[in-house]
């Protein structure tokens, strides 16, 4: 556009601006440059101005056409802006912008405490190994900020009295359901679980009622069997438990066994001074709140237990009954933990057993697929859903799932990383 | 920090003179409705038409744009909106838009195996609490390497489906055979790349659709998308930060990483939604079938987990999908509210004096599917509602929520036992530790406590194998 013709529009454009803001308008000494004036006025079949049209069709052959549009609106007639005909492109040379991207780092003021689980016969003991975890300064998988010092662990279940067990569950068991001591040897030499957690729902006062004292007897049997870390599961009786917690802490006194769990309804400071005095690990159980988790882990901690011997379960919802709680209440507890929360800086116990509650997990209905698979797939997920909260400490049941979890955990902590194709083949690879 | 929107920061880009044009009574109405995204600012005429407005208008649009673009794909009735994303955690605010899950297909597939997998993916349904949950989308790769072939497999598909689609290909003059075909559709185009970022970005801009880019590393995706934006002024960009399988904590440590930069720093180039490929896997990983099946569900699930806005899959066993949309659909409900009925009493078909009375908690999800379950067995009956704190009937009854007291004292409170002579109180398997202390107390008032199954889908064989002939004996008796 020459600069003639720019100004030649901008005077016209200001013309009809005077036009579209006064009724009436008279022009005096005006000289129009143009081979064509046309004015068009269109009105809407109730007679309505619509609006008016000029165009200017210049001089000079092959030079740009100038148009201008009055638009009426509801609010009186407006001057749409010059219609700018199509402009010859040009182009521009296209250049790739090389950027960086900084890892959006966030300086956390506070710390997971380390719990460690078992005692070799150095550490006034039996186990053969001890097991640790905890110690994050980070939310879980933020690798850019830290990687885990412990990799998270599983346990595999094993019960006393055998509950009702989903199909596919009692398939991995049915040769040891009778013996918890069998039992936990499966899962330690077969199925290669972490540590196992016994519950001893034996001693259920709704139910078989057996007294703590034999119930220990068991503990004694599965500590033969196996050499690694144990956890003890009540019957979920608030009294029960304290008998059960304050015996086993005597009786086994040294072995740094996890005793699952404080609840607020029980005697915490009789029941932690036992589990303290002898030298064990706490489980404490809150109801998908986090304020119930602060509440029951000051109680815990002002009754003397250690913050490095105490671990959170702020109970787990099978996945599709609950879990979306279970995920938001642990992901602020973690964060609340690193911004300087002390009583919620201990690790987490997620109880993926839960989710064979769900029907999806164990249900036999042919359109869902195989539940030999499905279950396993659904603790799986639960679980997982669990890790990539914070979760260091999962109860499993089926060893196919546990397998799964370890997996990703591993991958938490993994150093080197294995070499793979180009994810960008799947585009055009036949499968 | 999460950027969260007041009425007032809207408002004051609005005209403020209340005209109603946009259907509301007031533009502080019209503001919060922006804002919970029940209006769009279209609505606003005056905005549009007058240009006094006009700086409003732009202030208002950079206003309520979300630290993540909600972008489009597809054209209604079957837009799929994706990202839209304001905060990181989702207990901060209700996470917007579910994660869309795409099935792939390619070209080199025979014919009945694509029919095959499209209607799949058209009639796919998971009900759960009467909510169906479906899939979204299918993704469209070019295996053959052949223009003509892929453009046919496309039309092909877009004759039996109307889900929306994604034209996957490295190939610049593969992917514009496929737009010339399917550009009406809206498609993504997937991809562009460091190396074909050129013509990809003129076929975006040409045909107007959205776009993907992908890289291995975040700073050559952050580049890319400003390279996109910058030379060709595209905006409807969805980054795919490549999934590695080899570590799959990086891939999510990566993602997240990204995520946290577009909301809490604002990084405009990197404020897409976040795609990627579980189907990858079957490229990637040899071995066992079943495991490669079970990895893309779990990797799927955990990528739902970690912000990602659209999935690609490529297993259609039910028993992989369900785990994923399980979660993707509990992950995506507002936090703040626990699922709860109202405790009390409810009818169920049509009770009478004989009916059995049935006793559960108040998670919703519990009373619906018993409600559910009772009704399909046909079974009239009378079912008291624990108050357990919206928590599931198994945490409850660990948790202590759901406890012989509670049980007897709603027994009591609903008075149902006047509305019944048998008076037959079933309870839940879960909670079989209960029924002495239960029978202890209500057997003086002439209740009997049976031990019902775990789960009321089996309550119709129970109804009939236990509850029945009790019932016709005790009447007999009489």
């Amino acid at each position: 556009m020459s600069r003639d013709e720019e100004e030649g529009r901008k005077t016209v454009f200001d013309l009809l601006k005077t036009i579209s803001e006064s009724k009436e308008l008279e022009l005096e000494d005006v000289v129009i440059d143009a081979e064509e004036l046309t004015l068009e006025l269109s009105t809407t079949p109730t007679g309505k101005p619509e609006y008016l049209r000029l165009t200017l069709e210049p001089l000079t052959p092959g030079a740009q056409k100038l148009e201008f549009l009055l638009e009426a609106t509801p609010y009186g007639v407006r001057l749409a802006a010059p219609t700018i005909p199509p402009a010859v492109p040009v182009e521009k040379p296209k250049e790739f912008i090389e950027l960086k991207f900084e890892y959006p780092i966030v300086e956390y003021p506070g710390k997971i405490a380390e719990v460690v689980i078992g005692a070799t016969k150095e550490l006034g003991g039996s186990r053969g190994k001890t097991i640790k975890i905890g110690g994050d300064t980070s939310p879980p998988f933020y690798l850019f900020e830290s990687k885990p010092v412990n990799r998270p662990v599983a346990a595999l279940d094993v019960f006393d009295t055998p509950p009702p067990l989903a199909g596919p569950v009692k398939k991995a068991y049915q040769d040891v359901l009778q013996d918890p001591a069998e039992w936990a040897k499966k899962c330690i030499n077969t199925y290669n679980a972490d540590l196992v957690s016994l519950h001893l729902v034996s001693t259920d006062p709704l139910g078989e009622n057996k007294p703590v004292r034999e119930a220990l007897k068991t503990v004694e049997n599965v500590l033969q069997a196996v050499d690694v870390p144990v956890i003890i599961g009540g019957s979920g009786n608030p009294q029960k438990d304290t008998e059960l917690f304050i015996y086993a802490s005597e009786v086994f006194a040294g072995e740094r066994l996890v005793m699952a769990s404080i609840t607020l309804d029980m005697d915490i400071p009789k029941v932690v001074e036992s589990i303290g005095k002898h030298g064990h690990n706490a489980i404490a159980l809150a109801f998908m709140d986090i304020n119930q988790a602060k509440e029951l882990s000051r109680k815990i901690l002002d009754a003397g237990l250690p913050k490095n011997h105490l671990i959170l379960d702020p109970t787990t919802g099978a996945l599709g009954y609950g879990i979306e709680y279970t995920y938001s209440v642990m992901e602020r507890i973690r964060l609340s933990a690193l911004m300087g929360e002390e009583t919620l800086q201990v690790p987490l116990s997620c109880a993926a057993t839960n989710a064979w509650a769900a029907r999806e997990a164990w249900m036999k209905i042919e359109e869902w697929g195989p539940r030999e698979l499905r279950g396993p797939l659904y603790e799986a997920t639960t679980a997982l859903v669990g890790l990539l909260t914070g979760a260091n400490l999962f109860m499993m049941m089926h060893p196919l799932a546990m397998k799964i979890v370890k997996a990703f955990a591993e991958a938490m902590i993994e150093k080197e990383k294995r070499e793979v194709k180009p994810y960008i083949n799947w585009i055009r690879t036949k499968f | 920090m999460p950027k969260i929107l007041r009425p007032l920061d809207v408002y004051k880009h609005l005209p403020g003179i209340n005209c109603g044009k946009c259907g509301e009574s007031s533009c502080m109405v019209f503001a919060s409705k922006l804002i919970e995204r029940k209006a769009t600012p279209q609505q606003c005429t005056p905005l549009y038409e007058e240009p006094k407005y006009r700086e409003k208008l732009q202030k208002l649009l950079e206003t309520i744009r979300p630290p993540v673009k909600e972008v489009w794909i597809g054209i209604e009735p079957n837009i799929l909106k994706i990202g839209g994303k304001e905060v990181l955690y989702r207990h901060e605010l209700t996470w917007r838009n579910q994660t869309a899950i795409i099935i792939d297909i390619h070209d080199e597939m025979p014919p009945q195996e694509i029919k095959k997998r499209v209607e799949f993916v058209d009639n796919f349904k998971f009900i759960r609490i009467g909510k169906e949950l479906t899939l979204d989308g299918i993704a469209i790769r070019c295996v053959s390497e052949n223009p003509e072939k892929y453009a046919k497999t496309i039309a092909e598909i877009m004759e039996i489906t109307n889900k929306p689609i994604i034209l996957c290909s490295l190939d610049p003059s593969i992917l514009e055979e496929a737009l010339i075909i399917a550009n009406k559709r809206k498609p993504l185009i997937y991809t562009a790349t460091k190396q074909n970022w050129k013509e990809v970005g003129e076929l975006a801009s040409k045909y107007k659709c959205p776009t993907a880019i992908t890289a291995e590393d975040p700073s050559t995706l952050k580049s890319l998308s400003a390279t996109l934006n910058k030379n060709y002024n595209i905006d409807n960009i969805v980054l795919d930060p490549q999934i590695r399988i080899g570590n799959i904590a990086e891939t999510l440590s990566t993602i997240t990483a990204i995520r946290r930069a577009a909301i809490e720093k604002e990084e405009g180039e990197l404020g897409y939604p976040i795609m990627t490929a579980p189907a990858a896997i079957w490229s990637i990983e040899e071995g066992d079938e079943n495991d490669k099946k079970m990895l893309e569900s779990v990797v799927a699930s955990n990528l739902i987990s970690r912000f990602v806005d659209l999935i690609i899959l490529h297993t259609i066993d039910t028993w992989t999908l369900i785990p994923i949309i399980v979660w993707r659909d509990c992950i995506y409900t507002d936090p703040r509210f626990p699922p709860g009925v109202k405790p009390g009493l409810y009818e169920i078909g049509k009770p009478n004096e004989y009916s059995p009375v049935l006793s559960t908690g108040n998670f919703a999800l519990t009373y619906y599917l018993v409600r559910d379950d009772i009704e399909k067995a046909g079974i009239n009956a009378y079912l008291v509602i624990v108050d357990t704190e919206a928590t599931s009937l198994q945490s409850s009854v660990a948790g202590r929520k759901y406890t012989s007291d509670k049980v007897i004292e709603a027994i009591k409170e609903t008075k149902v036992g006047d509305k019944v002579k048998t008076k037959a109180l079933i309870i839940p398997g879960y909670a079989a530790r209960l029924a002495g202390e239960i029978e202890d107390a209500l057997m003086g008032d002439g209740w009997t406590i049976f031990v019902g199954p775990r789960d009321s889908g089996e309550m119709g064989a129970f109804y009939e194998k236990v509850f029945k002939p009790w019932l016709e004996e005790k009447l007999i008796a009489k």
